[in-house]
């Protein structure tokens, strides 16, 4: 009795979510072809595909992800092998706690006042990745420290045993055996800054701007200095802001948006799910 | 470490110079490491810290100067753009933030910690597994997909079901909100039940209690840190939710009188208003401002949840 009643609770929250995301799929399908990932936006955006705002949040997430892995992975490594259980390793993981709670508009906020005007980017590129990574700074570091944890303790005796120094014992021995786990939170990093919309509204993200349609700058849109369109935000404006927009092209839009987190979600759950299957001790 | 220097078989005992320039710097090389590892640890304080330093900076000129902190949360009149006289008072704001996390609690709670106690206790391993990649996955939704969800498709349902005039209202914004925030709601709530030692359940099986009498009577009790902390992150993400509930709540500044009312939230107002204001500005300040309460908020809630986890590790331990 007492399960069925809470299985009844658990469908009650999954059942929904698989109806909207199988009604939206329906809606997006008559969108859907090559062509709507390869086109740019045309129209005042109410024709044409998704290319301008693709390219714009791969160099956002790809800016933000190489100013937070580096960041990220080191802290992680301070604190699961330097730091001791005292006061300050306290504040850094309360830190660290508090740091992801930050309401993401908070971060935004943030990102105004200190890249966009205090560290002169204006409204670019490189500030919005910049608030993206101090963002999605706290998935890197907990799942560092998560999958250095789980190298057994075993091993760096061993290695303090042969005389090699402490980082002689992460460099050789830690950071090899846990390099997937680490990949995991990186996926998982890259996944969390594709999907986000209020930090990037304000540093450096536009509704529309025109890129070339053809040759290499199709490619390379955009400079560190340059405002650039991103998905998340493309979906809003199409939502709310402009006019006469399809509504399949609103859905095939957060379609493509929902497809592509979920993708790069399901390679890191895949990814952990494999070195568990393949863990020798 | 230093034979490292050494050169086997060389005529004398004393390094020759490159060979002493190499050691030098990789007797350089590991402190300067540990320093880099140390400040990458330590820049965890250094980003929160910067984030109060510069919302606060920003607001700062306003909130010493000409903002009445009273009016500022006593007075539902937020009328920043007029031209006669800008009033800037959140209370409305405020309630539309603390009626649509109330709902969307209402409705997660019990269901959340419902399904926790089902993926914990009653489910074989391969499920388990399978519901946890589920709520994990649904976790990873962004948040501008639920707002378009709100928007496109709770929205129209609304208005067919009640016959209201808009869809997108109070209602609207806590579905979406509780299913937002359902996922970390399991997820922690999920630990906190696994880690109450099977010796419990054991004892109250032996006594004869009913499966419910398990979960109500043993599992709650010994678990209630940790449900609490569930709870409080949950609360978290709801209040700090931004995009969603500015797309799905209807964007009324009004103290809300019925479900079907539309409001606005704080983070939905600073979303909307901070890309037409002035720089510099009162108005644009007054943001700034909203921005440090909401900060402010999230760390208590956050520091709660902390230390609500820390209890249960020390009273696992005591």
């Amino acid at each position: 009795m007492a399960q069925y009643v809470f299985l009844a609770m658990t469908l009650s929250l999954v059942i929904p979510v698989f109806a909207i995301l199988g009604y939206i799929l329906v809606h997006a399908w008559p969108a859907l072809s090559p062509r709507f990932i390869w086109e740019n936006p045309r129209d005042f955006m109410t024709a044409g595909g998704l290319w301008a705002p693709l390219v714009g949040t791969f160099f956002l997430v790809l800016i933000s992800l190489l100013v937070a892995a580096p960041v990220g992975i080191l802290a992680g490594v301070y604190l699961n092998e330097y730091a001791g259980d005292n006061w300050l390793t306290r504040i850094v993981n309360l830190a660290v706690v508090n740091l992801a709670g930050v309401p993401s508009i908070v971060h935004a906020l943030f990102g105004v006042g200190a890249f966009v005007l205090f560290a002169g980017m204006g409204r670019s590129l490189l500030a919005a990745s910049c608030t993206l990574a101090v963002m999605t700074l706290p998935v890197i570091i907990t799942s560092t420290r998560e999958a250095l944890a789980a190298v057994p303790m075993s091993f760096r005796e061993a290695c303090w045993n042969l005389g090699a120094s402490r980082w002689q014992t992460i460099r050789t021995i830690v950071l090899p055996n846990s390099i997937s786990g680490i990949l995991t939170g990186v996926i998982l990093q890259v996944s969390r800054a594709a999907g986000e919309t209020a930090p990037i509204l304000f540093t450096g993200a536009v509704f529309f701007t025109p890129i070339p349609d053809h040759g290499w700058q199709a490619f390379f849109p955009y400079g560190l200095g340059d405002r650039c369109m991103a998905l998340s935000m493309h979906l809003f404006t199409l939502a709310t802001q402009v006019r006469g927009v399809s509504d399949e092209l609103q859905y095939g839009t957060a379609f493509v948006l929902i497809a592509l987190v979920l993708l790069v979600n399901s390679l890191s759950i895949g990814l952990r799910t494999y070195l568990r299957s393949r863990k020798r001790w | 470490m230093n034979d490292l220097t050494s050169i086997p078989g060389s005529a004398t005992d004393r390094p020759r110079p490159p060979a002493r320039l190499i050691a030098a710097a990789l007797a350089l090389t590991e402190p300067l490491v540990e320093w880099t590892i140390r400040l990458c640890g330590w820049s965890a304080i250094l980003f929160v810290a910067a984030i109060f330093f510069f919302v606060a900076r920003e607001a700062a000129p306003v909130l010493f100067g000409e903002l009445s902190l009273w009016e500022f949360f006593t007075s539902q009149n937020w009328i920043p753009s007029s031209e006669v006289r800008p009033q800037y008072g959140v209370l409305a704001l405020l309630i539309g933030t603390l009626s649509v996390t109330g709902l969307a609690m209402l409705l997660a709670v019990p269901l959340g910690l419902g399904a926790a106690v089902y993926i914990s206790e009653f489910c074989s391993g391969k499920v388990r597994e399978i519901l946890k990649v589920v709520i994990e996955l649904l976790a990873a939704i962004p948040s501008i997909v639920w707002g378009f969800v709100g928007y496109m498709v709770i929205g129209p349902v609304i208005i067919r079901v009640t016959a209201a005039d808009v869809g997108i209202n109070l209602l609207n914004g806590g579905i979406i909100l509780a299913l937002m925030s359902v996922p970390v709601i399991v997820s922690v709530g999920e630990d906190a039940l696994k880690a109450v030692p099977d010796s419990y359940r054991e004892a109250a099986l032996a006594l004869g209690a009913s499966r419910w009498e398990i979960v109500y009577r043993v599992l709650f009790p010994a678990a209630k840190n940790g449900l609490l902390a569930a709870v409080l992150l949950g609360v978290g993400r709801a209040v700090g939710e931004t995009m969603a509930v500015l797309m799905a709540t209807g964007h009324a500044v009004q103290i809300p009188t019925s479900l079907l009312d539309p409001i606005r939230t704080l983070t939905a107002t600073v979303a909307a208003e901070l890309g037409e204001v002035v720089a510099g500005g009162t108005h644009y300040r007054v943001l700034f401002v909203i921005g440090l309460a909401l900060f402010a908020v999230s760390f208590v809630v956050n520091l709660t949840a902390d230390l609500a986890v820390k209890g249960i590790r020390s009273d696992k331990t005591g």
